[in-house]
């Protein structure tokens, strides 16, 4: 552990592996260290008996269950946007060589007291019990009128100013329903409470078109999810850095960060060794997340909490035509909240768990000292539960930018159905680490004999 | 129309014993005596032809720097038809690392996993501390196919990976364009193949063209 490296990243999540599989691609000398034993920290996917352990240390899995190995369950639920950002990293980076995908089934919505699909079809639209007739044509017009927007062509634009006007004058535009606007922020737009209607409607009026076209990618829903679990994604990255000169150490505890004088990284001790490199990037947890100090100096602070309940079934969910996959989301209106409850299910057709066992996890941002009490809208919907895994973990934000201390802290992953921001955190991180935009090159094709 | 069939191979073993070398000579039948670790190949492939004309293709994953800390993804492991074991025969320390890699993958990977111990640079055995007895004999006690190699000489390579391919169960399906080969996976539908051009309405989100 002599070398000096450029960039040490300490976490083998989602975000720390991107970042490290880009920089080994730029020509850095990358270590990449991990307290546990496995790949993805926080958004690891785990087997049987790593679920056990982590939640009950006590009692081990029961054998019903089947083989430890036919599971990962992931412990935050995200599934891909079809034509998000995420995707294209994973194209241009090629690690899709490493992975497979498969559609989420579908996408529903929690309205009056039951779900109903978010339509995929025009057959659908036409039948879904979503809108009465009236308000179908009024929605028609509203998507029509999103569709048809150039920024360049005032014709296209019906006196409305994207950057200008707030998606509630949009809404009242087109005349459409509380109802209709929840369905539209919530379950396409993916808003997870009701700030952005006073809002100017551009952000509203992207996220909408990046909905439709992913819907309109593989037909089924906007999302697709790699077979395995979602901890694959980080091991592909992984790989990506190590092929590209990156060198891994798992197992390794870490035990300080080290500073100079003036608070400006110098390298990371473990035992009695110190590896020493120009710069750290690293998840919260290396940088006395939960704890009030670390060596007097505060790096990251709290910033709310999400509840998380990861639930056994063994059967579908109740109302979504038995599908293998699916997203469902409880717009807070509808149960007096405000924020989101999302569900989000698969199963054995993601090779994630045994055959007829179904991995749904309900979650929400906190609001009470009840957090689970939150949830229940949510786990109401899933019919009986054989187990089940809660969790309140707070999401952490780093106080300072790095640029001063080449200390550079990733965020904890928010509550959000999807990684966009998880990409959005990469754009930024690396902005600050390598001083310009992430531009993604295309990568030199492997040899093929 | 004769058959064909793809499998992933895995490298395994202690770090310079001459696992990127190995697989150099046997996909470019090059050698050269100051290698560094494989930069920038994701993996390598190489089509056997047997003497039925069967072709196996091999997807060769090497290690890429992970094992040096024993920090090797599951994602390595998964799916692998078939693992290459190497030592050094000049090394009797790396014939141990390559029985702890064994045991590994006798417990990870999937149980019908065909796998070589292979004991390499035999060029240089004027300095050999492992014999072939030895080894011939462990392998016989684990069911591990078994050879020597010289990656620089080239003596051997071919060899292991032939026997390999005829040992594989040429049951599986033929190779799937693009992606690594699954051959355990039960798929009931087929995936969705993001390098596919996006049939995405409006133009507003261009699929990259890459
Ligand atoms: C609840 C609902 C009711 C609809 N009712 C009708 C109808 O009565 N008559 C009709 O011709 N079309 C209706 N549509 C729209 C229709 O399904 C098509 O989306 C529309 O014709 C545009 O087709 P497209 O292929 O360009 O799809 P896109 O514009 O790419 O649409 C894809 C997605 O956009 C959303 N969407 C599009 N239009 C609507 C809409 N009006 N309301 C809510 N979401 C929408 C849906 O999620 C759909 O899956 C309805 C859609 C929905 C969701
Ligand atoms: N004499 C001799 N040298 C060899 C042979 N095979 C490899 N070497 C040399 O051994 C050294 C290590 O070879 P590599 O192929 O890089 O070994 P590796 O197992 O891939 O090492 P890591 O990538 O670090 O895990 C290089 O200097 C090679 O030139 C061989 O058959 N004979
Ligand atoms: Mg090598």
């Amino acid at each position: 552990m002599d070398e000096e490296y450029d960039v040490i990243v300490l976490g083998t999540g989602l975000t720390e592996c991107i970042l490290s599989g880009l920089l080994s691609v730029e020509g850095k000398k990358v270590l990449h260290m991990d307290r546990n034993d496995y790949y993805g920290g926080d958004s690891a996917s785990l087997n049987l008996t790593q679920l056990y352990r982590k939640f009950r240390p006590d009692q081990s899995p029961p054998a019903e269950l089947g083989r430890d190995r036919d599971y990962a369950v992931d412990l935050i639920p995200k599934f891909i946007i079809a034509s998000g950002e995420l995707t294209k990293i994973l194209v241009h980076t090629d690690v899709t060589r490493y992975l497979e995908f498969k559609q989420i089934a579908g996408s529903f919505v929690y309205r009056d007291g039951r779900i109903s699909k978010v339509p995929s079809t025009e057959m659908e639209a036409v039948k879904s019990p979503l809108m009465g007739l009236f308000e179908k044509r009024r929605a028609k017009k509203f998507f029509e009128f999103l569709q048809n927007w150039k920024d360049d062509d005032p014709v296209t634009h019906q006196g409305v100013d994207l950057d200008k006007n707030s998606m509630k004058e949009v809404y009242e535009k087109f005349g459409l329903e509380p109802g209709t606007q929840d369905f539209i922020g919530h379950a396409m737009a993916l808003y997870l409470d009701d700030d952005y209607i006073t809002k100017p409607a551009r952000n509203a009026y992207e996220r909408i078109v990046l909905y439709t076209s992913s819907m309109a990618r593989y037909g089924k829903s906007p999302y697709i999810y790699p077979l395995y679990g979602l901890g694959e994604l980080p091991q592909s990255f992984a790989r990506l850095s190590a092929i590209y000169g990156g060198t891994y150490m798992l197992d390794k505890k870490i035990d300080e960060i080290v500073t100079d004088g003036e608070g400006k990284f110098i390298g990371v001790r473990s035992g009695d060794e110190t590896v020493k490199a120009k710069q750290v990037i690293g998840d919260p947890s290396y940088f006395g997340a939960g704890k009030t100090a670390d060596g007097g100096k505060l790096r990251v602070v709290e910033d709310g909490k999400v509840v998380r309940a990861i639930c056994l079934l063994k059967h579908p969910i109740p109302g979504t035509d038995d599908s293998d996959s699916v997203q469902i989301i409880i717009p807070q209106n509808q149960v007096n909240r405000r924020n989101d409850i999302y569900i989000a299910m698969v199963s054995s057709t993601h090779n994630v768990c045994a055959k007829d066992v179904y991995v749904a996890i309900v979650s929400t941002i906190v609001e009470t000292q009840h957090p689970e009490q939150e949830i229940a809208p949510g786990l109401q919907l899933l019919g009986p539960i054989y187990d089940k895994f809660v969790s309140t973990t707070p999401l952490y934000t780093p106080v300072g930018s790095g640029e001063a201390d080449n200390i550079f802290i990733t965020r904890s992953y928010d509550a959000t159905s999807h990684f966009e921001t998880v990409v959005e955190e990469v754009q930024d991180v690396w902005k600050r680490v390598v001083g310009k935009d992430l531009v993604l090159k295309k990568r030199e094709v492997a040899v093929e004999a | 129309m004769s058959k064909q069939f793809q499998f992933k191979l895995v490298l395994l073993g202690e770090s310079a014993v001459g696992k990127s070398s190995l697989v150099l000579r046997f996909v470019k039948d090059q050698f050269d005596d100051y290698r560094e670790s494989t930069i920038g190949a994701a993996f390598l492939t190489q089509t056997v032809t047997l003497e039925d004309q069967t072709t196996v293709k091999f997807e060769i994953w090497d290690t890429a720097g992970q094992e040096r800390y024993k920090s090797l993804a599951p994602m390595y492991y998964r799916n692998a038809n078939c693992a290459v074991v190497v030592y050094d025969i000049t090394q009797t320390t790396s014939l141990e690392k390559a029985r702890t890699w064994i045991r590994e993958l006798q417990r990870q990977a999937d149980p019908s996993i065909v796998i070589a111990l292979c004991g390499n640079k035999s060029d240089l055995s004027a300095r050999r501390q492992v014999t072939q007895e030895e080894a011939k004999k462990y392998a016989e006690e684990e069911g591990l196919m078994w050879g020597e190699t010289s990656a620089k000489s080239g003596e051997g390579v071919s060899d292991i990976f032939t026997a390999i391919a005829k040992k594989l169960p040429q049951t599986a399906a033929p190779p799937k364009a693009g992606g690594a080969a699954r051959s355990g996976a039960a798929a009931s539908r087929a995936g969705v193949d993001l390098n596919k051009q996006s049939n995405a309405l409006g133009g507003q989100n261009e699929p990259c063209n890459c």
